[in-house]
């Protein structure tokens, strides 16, 4: 009953294709959007900034890129890791080589050097798919750990192989301070949102999942597989490679090679799942799921009055995780983000029984 | 006026962050200091890891138990599981810091330099007992990072004037095989100035994360020959590195660990077959506070359960618990409490490698230069 959209009636081509045709998902998605941006840098507390919210929003932003690549495009990437890093690199490298670039040019030229790394090594999509395809990233990602790890030109020399992030400045203003961080974070990753949202429902996206679908059917009907799955890998690797910036100068601050190893590309792997392959709320919804998880889990036993040891808790999370990966394939496989559709559904009837 | 807004939207937060509210600051009960653990009892690391958050935390209960406290305030504590990832530590630290911690301890080189940043602008006190940034000595320029207890330049230091009583270092060959990670790479800037000054060769032979695969290392090792090998490992390349040794030949007896390569967990595994393998101790605190008591203190009291791997471990944790918790400066933990530095910044300037320090004043090669300018180190 709250969802229908009886009444609503558009009168013009552009009122029928905008985001959100619905009345009741503009007010909400509108109203999220200003709390998000009004309210919370306001009431939310240090922790909840740091901690929770930023953390969310950049993985957030790098499961949209993987979200692209598996979910819109097909193709299986455990990459994700290194692509991230060399977004944090480049971006490092940039700020310290070119102090007056302006910092969000250097997460774009960052982003675009993940871009053209992404699609060095999406190369061999073309030729291969599925299961060897990711074996095909696990290896880029394991070249590019070695890369970071042994290469000296990356880190600037520095000793330790740790860098450190230069501070935060955009048009003379120093950005400190978590609420501030957290405002520009989620500048970039609502922008983002939306690019990845509108490429998806336009001609590049549909050949995208006409890729996923039925690869050779779509090159019959005359989408070039090239260009379709490259792209892919080219939006995509952007995405991840800001979202490495924006890890690295925001949230972590100094940063070695470790911080970008394979289980980050599992980590992703696992929200793009749990969120649901395929879509952009899903990629928020897995990005919350696992970064919420762990602190749950954390918390939740002290809560209960059952204290148990760290490693109990530590353990008990790739448990979970496990678990409900395998709990999430079986039943539903679009994960939370079908669930959160299907109580649409549900609410266009709630609550009369028929 | 924060405290305003925050207390206003208090249903808020409450909608939101229900079960966090237990992390969040609550008013610290005014009989306790709040002692934050950084630990890691999972991974690969976990073999060190489990016995020094032990130690820690049995120092702590010990000195509640056998004394009711630092003068009388008990000391309460909470474990955070950080795994060796520099960004749980940095979810760890973030979580714990508001309920005002007297220090934070992470453990791990990596996780010392993610915080270094951060707690300077928190204005919290970091202590890095045998690992961290050797460079943090400089307190002029790192007013937040305590390193106590030897610094890895210290450690290689130690170790190449150890070999170097054996006989005369020129024309001889020194391998360092080393944690491909901050911790690791720290000694190489001091090995290859001392390189230089000795006229020993340095082959540098890096172990990636988690250092199980060791096996063309040591083969490049049993090529190339070197006289001794430096061992800078942590948790179980450790003992891969003892095996692999074994399996390819090398005698242990010119094998040597810096202090977090010289464990019982790390020759344990290899057992008889370990004999003669070297390894490196902490260097005492300047002001002599002697460990050896503590030791066997905590040795009485030890729980049954608690693991059973050697004492070393704990002691490395003794001493960084005892850093935080001085019987004789009872001053020193109130003014820790309050977040002011300045009986431990009193501690400092009496040791003796400040001097040197403050005179480089600049990190990088001023740093390992003046470093080496000071004179002989203490041997362990």
């Amino acid at each position: 009953m709250i969802y229908r959209e009886t009444g609503q009636f558009k009168s013009s081509y552009e009122a029928d294709q905008q985001l959100f045709p619905i009345l009741q998902d503009r007010v909400f998605v509108i109203g999220l959007a200003l709390f998000a941006f009004l309210v919370v840098p306001f009431v939310a507390s240090e922790y909840l900034f740091r901690a929770i919210l930023t953390p969310f929003l950049i993985l957030s932003l790098a499961a949209l890129g993987l979200n692209i690549l598996v979910g819109y495009c097909g193709q299986v990437s455990l990459g994700t890791g290194g692509f991230m890093a060399v977004g944090a690199y480049a971006a490092y490298n940039l700020a310290v080589r070119e102090p007056d670039l302006n910092l969000l040019v250097v997460f774009v030229l960052a982003g675009l050097c993940s871009t053209a790394v992404g699609v060095l090594f999406g190369i061999p999509s073309l030729r291969i798919k599925g299961f060897y395809l990711a074996v095909a990233t696990l290896a880029a990602q394991f070249f590019l750990d070695w890369a970071f790890a042994r290469v000296k030109w990356f880190t600037n020399d520095a000793p330790s192989g740790s860098v450190s992030a230069p501070p935060l400045e955009i048009f003379g203003h120093l950005i400190h301070g978590p609420a501030q961080k957290y405002l520009l974070v989620l500048s970039i990753v609502s922008l983002g949102a939306l690019i990845a949202r509108n490429l998806a429902r336009g001609a590049i996206g549909r050949s995208w999942m006409a890729t996923r679908d039925m690869d050779v059917a779509a090159e019959v009907i005359g989408i070039r597989p090239l260009t379709a799955k490259l792209s892919a890998f080219a939006v995509s690797s952007f995405f991840v490679g800001v979202a490495g910036a924006l890890w690295a100068f925001v949230y972590l601050g100094s940063w070695e090679p470790l911080a970008f190893d394979v289980n980050r590309s599992f980590q992703l792997l696992f929200m793009v799942i749990i969120g649901g392959l395929g879509s952009i709320l899903g990629s928020f919804l897995g990005a919350a799921f696992i970064v919420i998880l762990p602190l749950v889990l954390n918390q939740l036993p002290t809560a209960m009055g059952l204290p148990l040891s760290t490693a109990m808790v530590s353990d008990l999370e790739s448990m979970v995780f496990g678990a409900l990966i395998v709990f999430f394939l079986i039943v539903e496989p679009r994960g939370l983000a079908r669930l959160w559709a299907i109580g649409k559904e549900k609410l266009r009837l709630w609550p009369f029984p028929h | 006026m924060k405290r305003e807004f925050r207390m206003k939207a208090a249903a808020l937060a409450i909608a939101v962050g229900g079960l966090f509210g237990a992390a969040l600051a609550e008013a610290q009960s005014a009989n306790e200091i709040f002692v934050p653990v950084l630990v890691y009892r999972t991974g690969p690391y976990a073999p060190n890891g489990i016995p020094w958050a032990d130690g820690f935390v049995d120092y702590l209960k010990l000195v509640n138990a056998r004394d009711g406290g630092v003068n009388g305030v008990k000391i309460a504590f909470e474990e955070c599981e950080t795994g060796y990832a520099t960004d749980r530590g940095v979810e760890c630290y973030e979580r714990l810091k508001s309920k005002h911690p007297v220090a934070f301890s992470p453990l791990s080189t990596g996780i010392t330099y993610a915080l270094t940043d951060k707690v300077y602008n928190d204005h919290i006190v970091l202590i890095t007992a045998g690992y961290g940034r050797a460079d943090s000595v400089d307190g002029a320029v790192f007013k937040w990072n305590f390193p106590m207890m030897g610094t890895y330049w210290d450690g290689a230091d130690i170790l190449v004037q150890h070999v170097k009583k054996k006989g005369s270092l020129k024309g001889k060959k020194i391998a360092l095989v080393y944690h491909d990670s901050p911790y690791g790479k720290e000694p190489i800037p001091v090995l290859e100035e001392l390189a230089k000054k000795e006229g020993f060769e340095l082959i540098k032979l890096p172990v990636t994360h988690p250092g199980v695969e060791q096996k063309a290392t040591w083969l490049q090792i049993r090529q190339q020959r070197p006289d001794y090998v430096f061992l800078w490992g942590w948790g179980v390349m450790n003992s891969t590195a003892i095996k692999e040794a074994i399996a390819v030949g090398y005698p242990r007896l010119q094998m040597y660990g810096v202090w977090w390569a010289a464990a019982e967990p790390d020759v344990l595994p290899a057992e008889m077959a370990a004999k003669g393998y070297n390894g490196g101790e902490q260097p005492a605190d300047p002001q002599g506070h002697d460990q050896v008591p503590l030791r066997q203190g905590a040795g009485h009291r030890r729980q049954a359960g608690g693991g059973g791997a050697g004492p070393l471990q704990p002691g490395h944790a003794l001493g960084d618990a005892h850093c935080r918790v001085d019987p004789r400066g009872a001053g020193q933990v109130r003014q820790a409490r309050r977040h002011g530095r300045g009986s431990a910044l009193g501690r400092r300037a009496s040791h003796p490698r400040q001097g040197a320090h403050q005179g480089a004043g600049r990190r990088g090669d001023h740093a390992a230069d003046a470093h080496l300018l000071h004179g002989p180190r203490r041997v362990a």
